[in-house]
């Protein structure tokens, strides 16, 4: 069965979505986000570890669509991995619970330099609908930056996997550019 | 059969709850209500929450059918617990002490349980919240005593794409002795921002309880407010609540399976129930605009119609699931690799099931068979004859069973429901009046409740209670005895929600 599967697979072409162009204003008002200093050299690849600092779950479940075949997120170059060790990005989501801000400090502080922050959600972005909790930290702009210093936002309650992946994509871009 | 303890909660004043009376015992009645628990093992908890003046708990008695919520005053600062006659009372009862600073007398553990010690006060949905506690202790842990053991501390950050918890795994070689869960690192204080509120604003925080349940949390608490306004939705409201909470339960249950084995390695799975479950998101992006319906189901009825294209963009993508369903159901059955790592891993009995009434699959592949669209049933499923699977083994292969099953019966029922969805308006008006109201929906993991108290359109007090308040402490005895390279696959199996319970 599995082989039928994959053989028929192969004579009908993947499932995996050519990838969406990235339009230029995309890239450029993404990359005006990415702090000049964070714009250090890593190469066509990107290790990206994901932290939950307090989501609803719901940012966690389009992060796993990135992976599924139709997006399939590691033909860009970009993978995630199991440590912040291992990472050059920390894809943060959620508003930042008090509960979590130390793990969150402790994590970023395991990422080897140079590394870039994503607040991913509306959520990391501002706190979201969680804004001016006792439970949130909320300091300055609110959402995960009230933690650890952040390179790039991307709002949404979820965003889509496309907005993740145009994202994602227009740092490899910038980076590498 | 009425019980002993059923009968005490009669004896209660009534007060004007709908569609359930509540009634509030005094200290002696409620003491006395403790006393005569362990009498009626039918007499099910499905939650404990409070308010400012009162503690409640829902109980439903398992052998008629009544729903009986019951609530006493909180005298000098507590009232008598439950957990010694109901064990799932344990973290509700220590989660009411940390947001409402009632203390359970006698209750069995009195550890905090959201409160980290990292808010800025104490108690904060008191009437007067506490100072600032003493900066945060290292968490205390049941003791362990034997030969041999060593203890696994895992989290609250965990090595995949998944929510914050702590897990203490206490072993003996590989095999795990006791497993003990921390959570409340999600804790967003949701209820104390829900409050004064109006229920439309609140529902956007009801939506958000946990995510992958956002419709049937959306429902739950719709149906709560029209409750205790006394107002319906609309029959067409009530048919695309339908549609939606189908749609959530399909795409939830395929990315449940893939995961489940991708954790036995096999990754096939995981690229073909994937790419269904995407398939179904985009339909449910096509149909109402949002890929979650995230905000979708409002009270009063629906926030916007169907769009053109809708219907058929779902019945596409459940017509591509019901093609390959067989095959993939064929080759998780005869792949003995597969069935090597879930076949007898993770058991729960049905005895702990009944004890914590748990729902969902979890419940219902360890013989039990409720389900809330049944019973107590809303609209639009009493006439749609809902199947409910239910298997006996309660390991990890029959809660991936279920999920087959469930996943065949909603094909059915949004076919059903999108062949007579009946037209007329999407949502009532709400009246700014005052009323208490309970709401009830089947989300993909169980039954969700939802009560709130209303004075004039604001909330006044309200309780969202997720079927994972039944399911972790369950996970806990689950794998006892099992190697703890097979946790993955009991936790998946379960996928408890992290953030439901931390509220
Ligand atoms: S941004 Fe929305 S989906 Fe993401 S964690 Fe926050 S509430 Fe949930």
């Amino acid at each position: 069965m599995v082989w039928r599967r994959i053989f028929r697979t192969l004579a009908e072409g993947p499932a995996t979505e050519p990838a969406a162009p990235i339009g230029d204003a995309a890239t450029q008002a993404l990359a005006a986000q990415l702090d000049a200093a964070a714009q250090t050299r890593l190469g066509r690849s990107l290790s990206i570890r994901h932290m939950d600092a307090g989501s609803c779950n719901g940012c966690e479940l389009e992060i796993h669509a990135l992976n599924n075949i139709v997006y399939d997120l590691e033909r860009f170059g970009l993978r995630f991995v199991a440590s912040p060790r291992h990472a050059d990005v920390l894809l943060v989501t959620g508003p930042l619970s008090r509960n979590l801000r130390e793990a969150l400090i402790q994590t970023w502080q395991a990422t080897p330099d140079p590394k870039w922050v994503v607040a991913m959600g509306d959520c990391a972005v501002d706190g979201g609908v969680f804004k001016g909790s006792y439970a949130i930290d909320g300091t300055g702009t609110g959402g995960i930056a009230a933690g650890v210093p952040v390179d790039l936002k991307i709002p949404g309650c979820p965003p889509t996997p496309a907005a993740i992946l145009v994202a994602l994509r227009t740092l490899i871009d910038a980076n590498a550019g | 059969m009425m019980g002993p303890a059923s009968e005490i909660i009669l004896r209660g004043t009534e007060e004007p709850c709908r569609p359930w009376i509540r009634r509030t015992l005094s200290r002696e009645d409620w003491t006395a209500l403790v006393a005569a628990l362990p009498a009626q093992p039918g007499l099910a908890l499905v939650t404990l929450w409070a308010d400012t003046a009162q503690a409640h708990a829902l109980f439903v008695n398992e052998d008629t059918g009544d729903i009986l919520p019951v609530s006493t005053a909180i005298i000098e600062g507590g009232y008598p617990a439950l957990s010694p006659a109901r064990p799932a009372a344990a973290w509700l009862e220590r989660m009411v002490r940390d947001l409402w600073g009632h203390s359970a007398l006698g209750g069995t553990d009195d550890r905090p349980w959201l409160d980290h010690g990292r808010w800025p006060h104490t108690f904060p949905n008191a009437i007067r919240p506490g100072p600032m506690g003493p900066p945060p202790e290292p968490p205390e842990f049941l003791p362990v005593t034997g030969e041999d053991l060593h203890q696994v501390a895992v989290g609250p950050i965990h090595a995949g794409i998944i929510e914050p918890g702590h897990f203490r795994f206490t072993a003996q070689g590989e095999t795990v002795v006791r497993l003990e869960i921390r959570l409340g690192y999600t804790h967003k204080g949701t209820l104390s921002l829900m409050r004064s509120k109006s229920p439309r604003a609140a529902a956007r925080f009801a939506a958000r309880l946990s995510g992958d349940s956002t419709v049937a949390h959306s429902i739950a608490f719709a149906r709560a407010t029209e409750a205790a306004l006394g107002v319906e939705a609309p029959a067409r409201a009530n048919g695309l609540r339908g549609v939606m909470a189908e749609i959530e339960r399909i795409a939830n249950h395929l990315g449940d399976v893939g995961a489940i084995c991708n954790d036995a390695s096999f990754a096939f799975a995981l690229a073909r129930f994937g790419f269904h479950r995407e398939a179904m998101l985009r339909a449910a992006h096509a149909a109402f605009g949002h890929r979650l319906m995230m905000d979708a189901v409002v009270p009063g009825g629906v926030a916007g119609d169907i769009a053109p294209g809708g219907a058929e963009a779902i019945l596409a993508a459940i017509a591509g699931v019901e093609a390959e369903l067989p095959e993939l159901v064929h080759v998780y059955e005869n792949y003995s690799s597969l069935i090597d790592r879930v076949v007898g891993t993770g058991v729960i009995t049905r005895t702990l099931a009944d004890r914590f009434a748990t729902g969902g699959h979890v419940g219902r592949a360890a013989g039990r068979t409720g389900d809330a669209r049944l019973h107590p049933g809303y609209p639009p499923y009493p006439d749609l004859m809902v199947v409910v699977p239910s298997f006996p083994e309660g390991d990890v292969d029959a809660r991936v069973r279920i999920r087959f099953a469930e996943i065949a019966e909603s094909i059915r029922l949004l076919r059903l429901l999108l062949q007579d969805l009946p037209g007329g308006a999407l949502a009532t008006t709400l009246p700014m009046l005052s009323g208490e109201g309970i709401g009830c929906a089947e989300s993909f993991r169980g039954d969700v409740w939802h009560w709130l108290r209303l004075d004039n359109g604001q909330i006044a007090s309200v309780f969202m209670r997720d079927p994972s308040w039944a399911q972790w402490p369950l996970l806990e005895a689950a794998i006892e005895g099992n190697i703890i390279a097979d946790f993955p696959l009991c936790n998946k199996s379960f996928n408890c929600s992290y953030s439901g319970v931390d509220l």
